[in-house]
Order: structure tokens, then C-alpha cells, then sequence
């Protein structure tokens, strides 16, 4: 066993783990932190995307030990106060999601997306998300979503 | 699924990584950003008895010049070379290969010396490293030796590493002056390269004066396609590079799967290596 | 920020919820994260459930011993198939289609042969998922290899191996359809046969959500809670009963949220039956949770068959008649539906088009691969793949334009209702309508010009266009039909509504949704039927505790079905409310006016009374109507009268790189024509997915198998889904003819864009290239596929 201490969505933990011991699993079954899914067993799928030290990872690739002395958000960790982000606001305008199995990861790499490139065009969005599978969307209202998210944080800034 | 128990180290300096290496033997794995290792783990198609996580070991990681030559880290992200100013001035080969590994979250985690280390000649980095005139700095029990990137590729997931060695840093002539094209092809944007042609051209005159093609997933190792470079040498215009470009196959053995057979990778190779070069001279 | 009750869109009737583009009530859990997926639950003394299966094709189980798992670090207990033989019975075919059907024992886990790499040997049960996944790795395991049986027609083949040798044959049935006049009579008119033989290759649904089931026992009752990531689960209940002997009235189903299905979590797998024979034996709770890699083995694939396919023609381009003959891979064992599948598609070979004469044949082929069932479509894409491509090919047998063949043969619309050569009543459509609006989106003409351009010069990048004009059946289904099918149960679907004391409503629908947006089209239906506020309106589904009664979803039923039992409960409650209204407001029930939730006297509008007022009324029932039931409710259950007929145009226009064979979808345009629209942004994501899903079977997506049955595109990084930048932006548009078998005028859209786009894109690919020979590339049109096609149709011509 080892230990770690991580912060997550804000809270710090402390913990003792194997270590191998995915993060995602970490996440889901030490923490209790379940909006952050599992989709695959190869890094294919992005549906449990999340931010580690500012920036994107699937956190199915990470071990729990990796994260050690890192800062971790979730999909959980966005909204403020009850108040989503411009982005989960845009995906639910936008009916950029069905069954809701690839939001978390695909909301986390948009927001990746967005952090580095402020206003991408249509193609920089595909490009950005071509590690994040959805079944239901097709992708074009998830595209829709993440350029209307960029031109609302435009108008807000 | 769920990766095998195994002990883990974390050391903090290269030294202790090596010992930590040296004790681990054969059944020691160097875990560096991960995005190769970990899915082999979860499909348990390894099954290390120690991993030694080298993330915590400084000094692997970042560019810096050294008179005529760029000097990676082995630990430097490919996120962190895609947008490298050094890397992108004088080895846009390697920023153009490394945008296309995996997707933006892998590339956060997966590291430069770590997909060179992992040798999967279907990945992108290995060939353009090759086409550079790469050489691949080891350190191990004995101190570090130099090996060049046309020695260091063995065989398929092989290199000349003694599992007491630990790929540190990666040098590379800068190619200022010399154009260059990556050239992949893939079915869909997350899958491998069914075959990939990195391309650097020395223009002179309006003739090619000297070419350098890496072939990805054209054998159990990352190939150059030295017949093709010959053979390039002096075209003065598109037909003179679509005939040269023919011999790209030469001493190539290009695998089968599902993506395609060797007969079509080898037709491929020549289509990708006429369209790189004519793209890396500026002859498109 | 989080107000849900905005919409996008113009609403087509202001003032009214039906045809507001209303932003889902869904949503809100599923972008914050505080989701609900069977993988999540989490109780107190769980233990996990992992499979250890077959490595091979086909052998014989020589020997299990699962006892050297048991001595590892928190293994509970581990049992081999036939310690579990005694308390599981075989899993359930609820489709045989014949009376003679072979229909194979199914045992959840092998007992004495395996059949299909994946097939389940022993499953152990430990403390944690890790220590689960240790144990397999002790499971000891004798096979003896038997042949692997691959290839549909060798299967078929006098000495061939057999996937079940008890059974004498690997033909599970034969299902004809003869119709109209006689095809061989009808052929000897006709100026012009073409013949093709189309593969439609496996493939896997890839529901975003892995399956997983949690099992939680209450012992000393004999009652059981199932929790399942399945479309179905009323259909569960009954079948788990069944396959446990557990009394149905023991057990509760619930379907959380749940991450997609395309018909690949419309099952009863042997996971599921498992987990509850366990739960019952240690008295514990249990989690299963399948792996991606697990699940490309263990959940049925979709499609697999051979067709071959025959058109007779005048040379003026009618359609006389056509023939199919279809090889259906059944894979290793008959599944929930597997053999009703390819059944499905015989009614819609002949598609939009009149002909006089239909010969269909289908036999269903045992092989030793992972059994293949329901997915997107079920029957019908594969329909109306092999209709539309051989109506390619007789266009360009015949020199016409594709569009022109499909105008000279298809319905008009002022010939509807009509009784199609396959026996079914299409109750309206518009083929005319929607094509026109498709070509003139699309820009066919100009890009036809540009086509031949291309052509002329000889481009190495050619420009090919794809037509698919398509009509399918759906809202499954009337239940006498499925009778006539040997379906083993209805098509029915189960409504309640409840007006609450305080004048909110619940809606209690037995259709369950993974995706579709149940909770936002059923709020809307009801609202405008009441005349209550979208906003205070609740459905209830997915739990056979909440809502008894259902059959589920699948097979773009829900809306049809679903919804019309919505529709016509919230207007028993209306009636209900009219009688209490009268008493109320001293009137006759005729002369009350019902307007926007408000009931007033004609000629007195001060006399009014909501129906909220009265939901409270009925409630205290202190003055309501003699011989009334106190509350206001209502069930309804609906038999569809009709299948639904949703119809539309697809175009798609390809370049392909002739050199490299590489093909990119320039631009995608459809008009679908699904009835009264509910909610046209719902309809318009279910359009998107369905294209997406149909474009994948065209140029990317196939479960390999080796040539000793294994599967090659074992893993997600394998099997090509694809990705945002390898899709095109649709352009989607409609047009609107109301269905006249439903209340609603509504016909279902979960399946039509799948159904049509494959055709459509294979076409474009074909059309491309035929200029240098080529008139067909088989799916999916992969890179080496299209460069082979090509690089023969040099060879042929030099």
C-alpha cells in the first residue's frame, strides 16, 4: 500500500492504496466520486476524462499513485454554487447529450479545449474531441455546444 | 479491467532509479506517463512485478539547444513538445509527428522518451526520431552511452535498453532550413497509423538535395526508406519524386491486420512517401 | 442558469408543448455528474461477480475447478457452470419463429461445451472488484478443442461440425414469405435481372455504458431487487422468474439511469440471471459490472448475414419482382429475439416500391461466434441496405438516374393507405414530398454536373452521390401481429397518470428510456392533453415497483406506443375531471368548455374550475359525484392498431482517393418524415445518432474473426467507433405527414437514421467509382477494400 494525499473537487484526502489502483477507481469507489464513469479498458472512449494538475487525462490511465500530491476536478467539481458552467449550460441548450454517459468526459476535454484555445472553429472543436466517444449524439450538437459555450464566455469576459 | 498487483517504487533522483532498475532486473517496467503501459496492465498482457514510476525524477524533462543540436527530455510531455518553440523552430518533424499520437488527453500524459522506449513501429514518434537523425542518451549502471535511433529500434516492443537502463534524453540535429511533412493515414482519427511516412527535405536549387523518410508500421521496427532517400537525391519536380518514391518499400515487410495487408501497406508507403516529400519540398 | 424550462427552436403551435423544441428535464443530473448508472450502487456487505470465459471457439470443458480460486485473498465463493446448473434454467428465446425452429439449450454459464470465445466457464464472487478479477487467473480449466464453425454457408454443408451436435444440424430454421404473384413466372417477363450479393458484416453497439447489474437479496422474504443497465426491464422480470424460479411477485426490477442500449441491453443475459442465483445462494449483495474488452465477447452483436438479392424489371425501369435470400448468423445460441431479427427485415425488402411479386427466403445459420440479436435497426437497415443498392444497380443497368428509377416504382402519395406486396398497410406517406425537399437541399443537380467533370478529367479524387429513399416499420406492434410472428408476447405499452392533491401529476410510463428523452416528450404530451405546466409534470419509469406495467424500449416503439398511452390515459383523466367539473359548477358535461386546464360553462365563462381545483377535489372527495371514484387517475394500456411508417431521402456525396481508397463524406443531407413532430430537437439528436451509427456501418465499424474464431477487433482501440472528426455535419431536415394509426399522428425515429444512411453512403462510394468499373464494395468500405476495387476493375478492363 501507499499513501496519498489528493485533492479532488476542493477536498483533500488522504489515503492509503494499492498501487495500482486506477484513479477512476479511486475516484468512484474510495471516494464515492460516481459522476466520473468508466466506458473501456484502452484509453479509447474519454468518458472518464477528467483535470489533473490543469490539464485533461483519462483518469482510467492514471494510477491513483501518479495523482499523489495532485489536484484533481471532476464533472462533479464544476458548478458553483449550483450554477453550471457556460459549458454544462451550452450542452443542455445545445442537446448535446442523450443517454449522458460521455458528458462528464466529454464536458472536461472541451473544457481542456477552451482553456487552450478560447475561440476554435468547428474543426479545432472535432479535432479536440477526437479522444471522447458518444453513440447517441453523432457529435454535431456536442460540436454545436462547445463553440456556443466559447462565444458565451466571450461575451462574458 | 483491472491491472495485475505489482510493487511500485518512486524514486527522486537518477540514481536511485537506476538501482531501483538494477534490483527490479527483468521483471522490472519503467512507468513514465503511462498511456502505453497502463493499457497493457489493464488488458493484463503484462505483468511487471515492479513498476518503477521514473515521474518524480528530475531533470528528464523539457527542451534546451545545445550549439547545432535540441536536447528532449525524456519525460517531456508530447503535449509539452507539440507547443515547444525550440522544437517547433528546429524540429517541426517531431511537433508535426507528435500532434498526431492519440488525442489531447494522452498526449497531456504521455511522454516523448516513453513512446520511443515502448517501440511500437505503428507509433508515430519512433520513425520521424529516425528520420532526424535522432540519438537516444541511456543511462545505466555504467554511466550513459549514445545510441543512435537507426541502432537503437530492435525489433517489435524491442530496443537495445538492458532493463538496468533508462532512456533519459533524446538528441536531435536541428533541421533549420529543411522542409518537412508527417504523413498518416488511418481510418479514424484515434487509430493507429496504418502506414505513416515522416519526411524531411534539403532543398537546393529547386532540386531536392537530400531526403530523409521514417516509415511507421512498416516492420517490426520503425524503418528508413534509405533506397528512397537515394533515389530522391536530384528530383527536380513531381514526376522525378513519384518515381523515386517507388523504392520506399524497398527492404520494408510490412505486417497484416485489419487495417490492411502487407501488399496495400507497400502500396501505401509509395503514395505516402511521394506525398510527403512533395509536400515537405514544396513541390505540392 | 439551470432554469429547464426554456426552449430552442420555434415552437410550431404557440401556446402548446407538442412541437416545442423543449430542452430536457434529463439533462440536469447528467451534465453535473450526479448520475445514477447500475455501476454506481453501492450497499453495504457488496461483493463482485467476474466471469471467467472461454478462450477458444469451441471445445469441450473437461474439467472446471474453480476450488484454487477460493484460496485466494477475499474470494468468497466461486462456482463452475454446473454447480450453477441445479438453479438456473436455460436462458430464454422469446422469438422462435417457426414451429420446427432448433432452439439449442442456453445454459448462463457452459456446463459441458463452450461455443463462442467469451462464452462464460465459472464466475467467482469476492470482496472487491480487484480481488475478483485476481481470482479468475486461479480458475483451473481443462478444453478439448472441437472445429470452430465460421462460415455461414459451410455451416450449411452436409459433414460440416456442428455448433450443437445433440441438435443434428447448424440450421436453426427456414422462414419463407411468398407473396403476390409467382416470382420464377414473373422473372420470364421481365426485360432486365440484376443480381447482387450483399454481406452485412457484424458489428458491436457499443453503448457507451458498459452492461453491469447489482443484485440486493432481503433473505428472510425471498424478495430480490435487481438493478440492471437494460432496456427492458418488464421483459426482465418475467424471463428472470423464469429462468430462476423466483416468484415474479419476488422480484423488483429497476433500470437506473441507463447509457445507451441500441438494442444490445434488449436481452436477458446470463449476467443477470447469475448475479440473482448468487444473491439468493449467499444471501449477499452482488455487482457485475462488464469490461469494454468483456463486453465485445459477452453482449450480443448485431446484423451478420449473407443476402442474396434479385430484381426483375421492365426496361423501361418497373419493378416486376424480387427475390431474397438471406444466410442469417444466428452466432452460438438463440438469444432473447435472434432469430426474429433478419424476420423483421422481410417485410421491407420491397421498401417504398410496388412489384408484383415478392419471394423471400431466410435461413438462420448456427455459428461458433458471440450470439447476435437486436441492434439499431434490427432487420430492416439490412433491408433496406440491400432494396436500395440493387436499385442502384438496376439504375445503372437500365441508364437511369437513381432518383428517376426510385420515382418510377415508388408509392404515390395519393395512393395511401396501401397494402404493400409484403402485407403490411402503410397508412401514409410522401415519398415525393421528401425527396424533392432533399434534392434541392442537397444542390443534386450541381453536383452531378461536377461529377462528371470530375470524370472527364479523369480526377484521382472522384466525386460520388448516394440516394436512399426508405420507409421502414416501427411502434412495435400490434400484438396479433406478433402473434402471426410467434412472438412470445405483446406489443402493448402501459400509461397511468396521477393528478396529485396539490395539482402537480405524475406520469407512470412502463417504456424506459436509456437516452431518448421520456421524461421531457411524455411532460410534453401530457401537459397539452391536461393543460397543465410542462414544469409540473413528473414521469415515473424503470422500476417494475413504480411502473408495474410495460414493455419496454426498442424497436422506435416508445413514442408510438408509449406516448399514445400517455395521450390517452391524460384524456381519461380529463373526462373524469369533466364529470367533477360538472357536478362542481352545477352544469351538463356538454356544455363545458375544456381550454388550457380550465373548464368553464359555454355562455357563462365566470363559472370555471381548473383542473388543478379539482385534482384537489377529487381528493378530499368531500363532494364529487355519486358512485365516483375518489382521486384523479387513470390508467391506459394501448395495442397499436398499425406498425408506424416513418419515411424519408438521404443523399450523401463522397470523394473517394482513388490512389490511397480513402473515402470523406463531403456533405449529408436527409429529410425524414417521422409524423408529428414532438419535440424537434429530441427528434433531431435522434436523427444525428442514428446517421452516425449508420455511417459507421458503411465505411468503419466490423467485429473480425480469425480463422479460428476469435475476435480479432477485440478491444475498443481495435473495432473503428468513430469520432467526432471523422463525421460530417448533417444537415437534417422534414418534412411532416402525420401518421394516422396513433392518436398522435407520430411515427418512431430512434431507428430511421440508421436505416437509411448505410445505403446511402456505400452508395455514394460505388457511384464513385463505377466510371472505372467497380459495382460494389462490400462494408465496411475500408481504405484497402475501395483500392482493391478499384485496382480489379483496372485489371478487368485492360
Amino acid at each position: 500500500m501507499t499513501r496519498i494525499s489528493v485533492k479532488v473537487d476542493g477536498t483533500a484526502y488522504e489515503d492509503e492504496v494499492e498501487p495500482r489502483l486506477l484513479l477512476v477507481h479511486y475516484l468512484r469507489d474510495r471516494l464515492g466520486l460516481t459522476g466520473t464513469p468508466v466506458g473501456c479498458d484502452t484509453s479509447s472512449c474519454g468518458a472518464c476524462t477528467v483535470d489533473l494538475d490543469g490539464a485533461s487525462v483519462k483518469s482510467c490511465s492514471v494510477l491513483a499513485v501518479q495523482a499523489d500530491g495532485g489536484e484533481v476536478t471532476t464533472v462533479q467539481g464544476l458548478a458553483r454554487d449550483g450554477e453550471w458552467t457556460p459549458l454544462q449550460q451550452a450542452f443542455h441548450e445545445q442537446h448535446a447529450l442523450q443517454c449522458g454517459y460521455c458528458t462528464p468526459g466529454m464536458i472536461m476535454a472541451a473544457r481542456d479545449l477552451l482553456r487552450e484555445n478560447p475561440d476554435p472553429d468547428a474543426d479545432e472543436v472535432r479535432e479536440a474531441l477526437e479522444g471522447n466517444m458518444c453513440r447517441c449524439t453523432g457529435y454535431q450538437n456536442i460540436v454545436r455546444a462547445v463553440l456556443a459555450a466559447a462565444a458565451s464566455e466571450e461575451v462574458t469576459a | 479491467m483491472i491491472p495485475p498487483a505489482f510493487d511500485y517504487a518512486r524514486p527522486t533522483s537518477l540514481d536511485e532509479a537506476l538501482r531501483v532498475l538494477a534490483e527490479g532486473g527483468e521483471d522490472a517496467k519503467v512507468l513514465a506517463g503511462g498511456q502505453s503501459l497502463l493499457p497493457l496492465l489493464r488488458l493484463r498482457l503484462a505483468f511487471p512485478e515492479l513498476v518503477v514510476d521514473v515521474g518524480r525524477v528530475p531533470g528528464l524533462r523539457g527542451v534546451r539547444e545545445e550549439g547545432d543540436t535540441l536536447v528532449i527530455g525524456a519525460m517531456t510531455t508530447h503535449h509539452e513538445v507539440v507547443r515547444d518553440p525550440l522544437v517547433r523552430r528546429h524540429a517541426g518533424l517531431l511537433a508535426a509527428a507528435t500532434r498526431t499520437v492519440a488525442d489531447p488527453a494522452v498526449r497531456h500524459r504521455g511522454t516523448f522518451g516513453g513512446s520511443l522506449a515502448h517501440a511500437d513501429p505503428a507509433a508515430d514518434l519512433p520513425a520521424a526520431v529516425l528520420a532526424m537523425d535522432g540519438e537516444l542518451v541511456v543511462a545505466g549502471p555504467g554511466g550513459r552511452r549514445s545510441v543512435p535511433a537507426r541502432e537503437f529500434f530492435v525489433d517489435y516492443l524491442e530496443t537495445v535498453l538492458e532493463p538496468d537502463e533508462l532512456l533519459v534524453e533524446v538528441r536531435v540535429p536541428k533541421a533549420d532550413g529543411w522542409g518537412f511533412h508527417y504523413e498518416k493515414f488511418q481510418r479514424v482519427a484515434q487509430s493507429y497509423a496504418i502506414v505513416g511516412v515522416a519526411a524531411l527535405v534539403r532543398r537546393d536549387d529547386g532540386r531536392i538535395a537530400e531526403a530523409r523518410i521514417g516509415l511507421v508500421n512498416m516492420g517490426s521496427t520503425p524503418l528508413r526508406a534509405t533506397a528512397a532517400e537515394r533515389a530522391l537525391a536530384g528530383c527536380d519536380g513531381a514526376p522525378a519524386v513519384a518515381r523515386a518514391a517507388r523504392s520506399a518499400t524497398d527492404g520494408t515487410q510490412p505486417p497484416g491486420d485489419t487495417s490492411g495487408s502487407p501488399e496495400y501497406r507497400a502500396h501505401l508507403a509509395q503514395v505516402l512517401t511521394r506525398r510527403a516529400v512533395l509536400a515537405a519540398a514544396g513541390m505540392g | 442558469m439551470t432554469d429547464q424550462s426554456t426552449d430552442r427552436g420555434a415552437g410550431q403551435r404557440a401556446g402548446r408543448e407538442v412541437g416545442r423544441g423543449r430542452l430536457r428535464k434529463e439533462d440536469a443530473r447528467l451534465v453535473t455528474g450526479q448520475t445514477n448508472w447500475t455501476d454506481n450502487i453501492s450497499v453495504t456487505g457488496l461483493l463482485h461477480l467476474a466471469f471467467l470465459r472461454s478462450p477458444m471457439a469451441h471445445a469441450r470443458i473437461e474439467r472446471v475447478d474453480v476450488s484454487p480460486a477460493l484460496e485466494r485473498p477475499g474470494v468468497v465463493a466461486a462456482f463452475s457452470g454446473r454447480d450453477l446448473a441445479g438453479g438456473l434454467g436455460s436462458l430464454p428465446c422469446a422469438w422462435p419463429v417457426t414451429e420446427d425452429i432448433v432452439l439449442p439449450d442456453h445454459p448462463p454459464v457452459a456446463v459441458d461445451e463452450v461455443r463462442h470465445a467469451g462464452d462464460p466457464v465459472a464466475v467467482v464472487v469476492a470482496r472487491d472488484r480487484y480481488a475478483a478479477a485476481d481470482a479468475l487467473e486461479a480458475v483451473e480449466v481443462d478444453y478439448e478443442p472441437l472445429p470452430p464453425v465460421l462460415d455461414l454457408e459451410a455451416a450449411l454443408a452436409e459433414d460440416a461440425p456442428l455448433v450443437h451436435a445433440d441438435k443434428g444440424t447448424n440450421r436453426s430454421y427456414v422462414w419463407p414469405l411468398k407473396t403476390g404473384e409467382d416470382y420464377e413466372t414473373v422473372k420470364r417477363r421481365a426485360d432486365v435481372v440484376v443480381t447482387r450479393r450483399f454481406h452485412q458484416q457484424r458489428l458491436i453497439a457499443n453503448a457507451m455504458e458498459p452492461r453491469a447489474v447489482v443484485v440486493t437479496p432481503l433473505a428472510a422474504s425471498g424478495e430480490y431487487t435487481v438493478y440492471s443497465a437494460t432496456q427492458v426491464p418488464h421483459i426482465l422480470r418475467v424471463m428472470l422468474a423464469t429462468v430462476t424460479g423466483i416468484p415474479e411477485q419476488k422480484l423488483r426490477v429497476v433500470a437506473p439511469d441507463v447509457g445507451g442500449g441500441f438494442g444490445s441491453k434488449l436481452q436477458v443475459y446470463g449476467e443477470e440471471a447469475v448475479a440473482l442465483e448468487v444473491a439468493r445462494r449467499l444471501g449477499r449483495p452482488v455487482k457485475w459490472t462488464e469490461t469494454r474488452s468483456e463486453g465485445y465477447l459477452a453482449t450480443h452483436q448485431g446484423r451478420g448475414m449473407i443476402q442474396d438479392i434479385e430484381v426483375a424489371a421492365t426496361r423501361e425501369g418497373r419493378l416486376l419482382g424480387l427475390k431474397v435470400d438471406l444466410l442469417a448468423d444466428m452466432g452460438a445460441y438463440l438469444m432473447l429475439v435472434t432469430p426474429g431479427i433478419p424476420i423483421l427485415g422481410a417485410f421491407m425488402y420491397p421498401a417504398i416500391y410496388k412489384m408484383d411479386a415478392y419471394d423471400f427466403t431466410c435461413t438462420g445459420v448456427f455459428t461458433t461466434k458471440t450470439p447476435t440479436d437486436a441492434y439499431r435497426g434490427a432487420g430492416r437497415p439490412e433491408a433496406t441496405f440491400a432494396i436500395e443498392r440493387i436499385m442502384d444497380e438496376l439504375a445503372a443497368e437500365l441508364g437511369l438516374d437513381p432518383v428517376e428509377l426510385r420515382r418510377r416504382n415508388w408509392i404515390r402519395h395519393e395512393e395511401f393507405p396501401y397494402d404493400s406486396i409484403a402485407g403490411l398497410t402503410y397508412d401514409s406517406g410522401n415519398y415525393e414530398a421528401a425527396t424533392e425537399k432533399a434534392l434541392a437541399l442537397f444542390g443534386y443537380d450541381d453536383l452531378r454536373a461536377e461529377q462528371q467533370k470530375r470524370n472527364e478529367r479523369g480526377d484521382t479524387v472522384r466525386l460520388g452521390i448516394g440516394v436512399s429513399t426508405y420507409t421502414e416499420m416501427c411502434g412495435l406492434a400490434p400484438s396479433r401481429v406478433l402473434r402471426d410472428l410467434r412472438y412470445a408476447a405483446g406489443g402493448w405499452e402501459a400509461a397511468s397518470i396521477r393528478m396529485l392533491p396539490t395539482g402537480k401529476v405524475e406520469v407512470v410510463t412502463g417504456t424506459s428510456p436509456h437516452g431518448q428523452g421520456h421524461v421531457t416528450s411524455w411532460s410534453q404530451i401530457a401537459a397539452d392533453v391536461l393543460g397543465v405546466p410542462f414544469e409540473d409534470i413528473e414521469v415515473v419509469h424503470g422500476d417494475t415497483r413504480a411502473a408495474p406495467q410495460g414493455m419496454d424500449t426498442y424497436g422506435s416503439r416508445s413514442l408510438v406506443v408509449g406516448g399514445s398511452a400517455v395521450h390517452h390515459a391524460a384524456e381519461k383523466v380529463v373526462e373524469k375531471a369533466r364529470r367533477v367539473a360538472a357536478h362542481l359548477l352545477e352544469a351538463n358535461e356538454n356544455d363545458l368548455d375544456f381550454t388550457d386546464g380550465v373548464f368553464t360553462v359555454k355562455g357563462s365563462p365566470e363559472a370555471r374550475k381548473t383542473i388543478q381545483e379539482i385534482a384537489f377535489e377529487t381528493f378530499t372527495s368531500h363532494d364529487v359525484p355519486d358512485g365516483m371514484e375518489p382521486t384523479l387517475n387513470a390508467d391506459q394500456v394501448t395495442d397499436p392498431e398499425n406498425f408506424s411508417y416513418p419515411h424519408g431521402t438521404h443523399l450523401c456525396a463522397v470523394e473517394v482517393d482513388t490512389e490511397t481508397g480513402q473515402t470523406r463524406i463531403r456533405s449529408y443531407v436527409c429529410v425524414d418524415d417521422v409524423g408529428r413532430v414532438i419535440n424537434p430537437v429530441i427528434v433531431e439528436g435522434q436523427v444525428h445518432g442514428g446517421l452516425a451509427q449508420g455511417i459507421a456501418q458503411a465505411l468503419y465499424e466490423e467485429a473480425v474473426y480469425d480463422d479460428e474464431g476469435n475476435l480479432v477487433t477485440g478491444t475498443m482501440a481495435d473495432y473503428l467507433v468513430p469520432v467526432a472528426g471523422d463525421l460530417p455535419e448533417f444537415v437534417t431536415e422534414r418534412t411532416e405527414t402525420p401518421a394516422t394509426s396513433n392518436p398522435l399522428g407520430v411515427k418512431g425515429v430512434g431507428e430511421s437514421g440508421t436505416i437509411a444512411s448505410t445505403p446511402a453512403v456505400v452508395g455514394a462510394v460505388v457511384d464513385a467509382l463505377r466510371p472505372l468499373g467497380v459495382n460494389d464494395v462490400m462494408m465496411p468500405c475500408t481504405p484497402e477494400r475501395v483500392w482493391r476495387a478499384v485496382r480489379s476493375a483496372k485489371e478487368a478492363s485492360a
